[in-house]
């Protein structure tokens, strides 16, 4: 039993210059426990697809399930089975690392004790506890990076959607949210779905990846299956002969500067 | 839920309010620049209603300070919005109604409040009313404040572009004040301009207000007033929350 199937999943925007389809189609399995690694070009779809699935963007086409629950007919159900970290991360620069903790376990519907319990909790397990009566601005980009985490998993989420999760961190702080994400993983079996540019962080951290290209899935297999499949030595061989961007070559001029 | 959540939220905004003073006083220091120096103006002209001109000026003042105040309300939103907050909280399962009720009970407190201060310094300037009238004018402001942030919100979620709001904003509060008789009343006007007001919401809402602030609770002019507040607020309302149920559905 997947904990995601979508068939034809689709999103389309009215812009100014008429319809957009971001997502024209994407049919997805997750199976529980997987670490999924969702790739593609800027503006492939990437995070429209999460934010459909996350119940944020209504779809335009297509169903979907998600942790047992219609998307469309009870996003209510599907939001208390999820954790959603989005690119930008949500974090309000007025209030302290503690009080968004417990705010956030508040919506999840936790009383007062138990939020305050949660809170230390998340803080304690996430390396955050010395900077809980910090305000959120006073928080390096790996901390920050932590707390969103945190504030992600406060409801022990079966399904984790991150989207871009280790941009702009250094590489010892995306060591640690590898390793993070992998416990998460191992002791809780969290399905997780990140979406990155980085091509080593799906070949160290995913078991499958889906690669999205002009709103459709392209390509999807384990990182080593997919390499294989293309010849390459390297993922990013593989990634370049799937959607079909090579190295531009050289005596070509772009069109638009 | 809906109450748990909107008290929640209330409660976080509140304390968000309370530790900004220049938010809890700003709002008041325009009307309070009206009382002092345009209000002494008027003690001796014909304002062609009952009531000493006090009783006519304030009422205008709370309306005009809860007209400006909230409908510039939805700037906040469009900061939470890009600070990834607004997204945070719809993807957990609180309410969507909290998610408007719990930011426009806020603005309602903060308006009402001011209100408070400047009837509080209207007093020496010498404003006399009876407190039962100040009270119903109190009323009005929460309601008008609920309704036009209610609106400013949704207004916010829908504009593309963050810096067309405050233009946008702009260019709809100044006419709304200059045709309801937020200053003078309506009463001085020429035909054309008394027929133009009555189309004006807010128009109702203030003269219900300078009935109450000389003693008539149960005129129709009152009796307007109330139905039009209450038949703001319920579309307001009712508009906010469809638009937060469907926010990010518009590209971008």
């Amino acid at each position: 039993m997947p904990i995601i199937s979508t068939a034809g999943l689709a999103r389309t925007f009215t812009g100014r210059n008429g319809p957009v389809e971001a997502v024209r189609g994407i049919d997805l399995t997750v199976r529980p426990g997987e670490i999924l690694g969702l790739l593609g070009p800027n503006g492939a779809g990437k995070t429209t697809t999460l934010r459909m699935l996350t119940t944020l963007l209504p779809p335009t086409g297509g169903t979907a399930t998600v942790a047992g629950h219609d998307l469309v007919e009870n996003p209510a159900a599907v939001r208390r089975h999820i954790g959603y970290v989005a690119q930008s991360g949500g974090l309000d620069p007025q209030e302290t690392v503690r009080s968004e903790l417990v705010t956030q376990a508040r919506l999840y519907g936790q009383d007062r004790a138990g939020a305050a319990a949660r809170a230390e909790e998340l803080a304690a397990d996430l390396g955050l506890t010395e900077l809980l009566d910090r305000r959120t601005p006073a928080l390096s980009g790996g901390q920050r990076r932590r707390l969103d985490l945190a504030m992600g998993l406060t409801h022990r989420p079966e399904v984790l959607f991150l989207d871009e999760p280790t941009t702009g961190l250094d590489p010892g702080s995306r060591t640690d949210l590898w390793a993070l994400v992998r416990r998460l993983r191992d002791e809780h079996g969290t399905t997780v779905v990140l979406t990155t540019h980085y091509l080593d962080e799906v070949d160290a951290l995913a078991d499958r990846l889906v690669i999205v290209d002009k709103g459709t899935v392209v390509a999807e297999d384990s990182p080593a299956g997919l390499k294989a499949a293309h010849g390459a030595t390297t993922l990013q061989e593989a990634f370049l002969a799937v959607t079909g961007r090579g190295p531009a070559p050289a005596d070509t001029t772009p069109v638009a500067v | 839920m809906l109450l748990r959540d909107t008290a929640l939220l209330f409660g976080r905004y509140a304390r968000q309010t309370l530790r900004s003073p220049f938010q809890i006083f700003f709002g008041v220091l325009m009307p309070l620049l009206y009382l002092l120096f345009f209000g002494p103006l008027l003690t001796g002209l014909p304002l062609g209603r009952e009531g000493d001109s006090w009783q006519i000026l304030v009422p205008g003042l709370l309306l005009q300070l809860g007209l400006f105040g909230a409908s510039f309300a939805g700037f906040s939103i469009i900061m939470e919005k890009g600070w990834g907050v607004f997204d945070r909280m719809r993807v957990t399962p609180v309410s969507r109604l909290a998610l408007l009720l719990g930011r426009v009970l806020r603005d309602a407190a903060l308006f009402v409040f001011q209100a408070v201060l400047l009837v509080l310094a209207a007093i020496p300037m010498g404003l006399r009313a009876p407190v039962v009238g100040i009270l119903v004018g109190f009323g009005f402001v929460a309601l008008l404040s609920a309704a036009l942030a209610s609106l400013s919100y949704a207004l916010a979620l829908k504009l593309r572009t963050p810096q067309e709001f405050g233009p946008a904003i702009n260019t709809l509060a100044m006419p709304a004040m200059l045709l309801s008789g937020l200053m003078l009343p309506m009463a001085l006007a020429p035909g054309w301009l008394d027929v133009v007001s009555h189309l004006m919401p807010f128009r109702y809402l203030v003269d219900a207000v300078r009935e109450a602030y000389i003693g008539h609770y149960t005129t129709p002019t009152m009796l307007y007033g109330v139905l039009v507040a209450l038949g703001l607020t319920a579309l307001a309302v009712t508009v906010g929350t469809r638009t937060f149920r469907s926010a990010g559905a518009s590209l971008g």
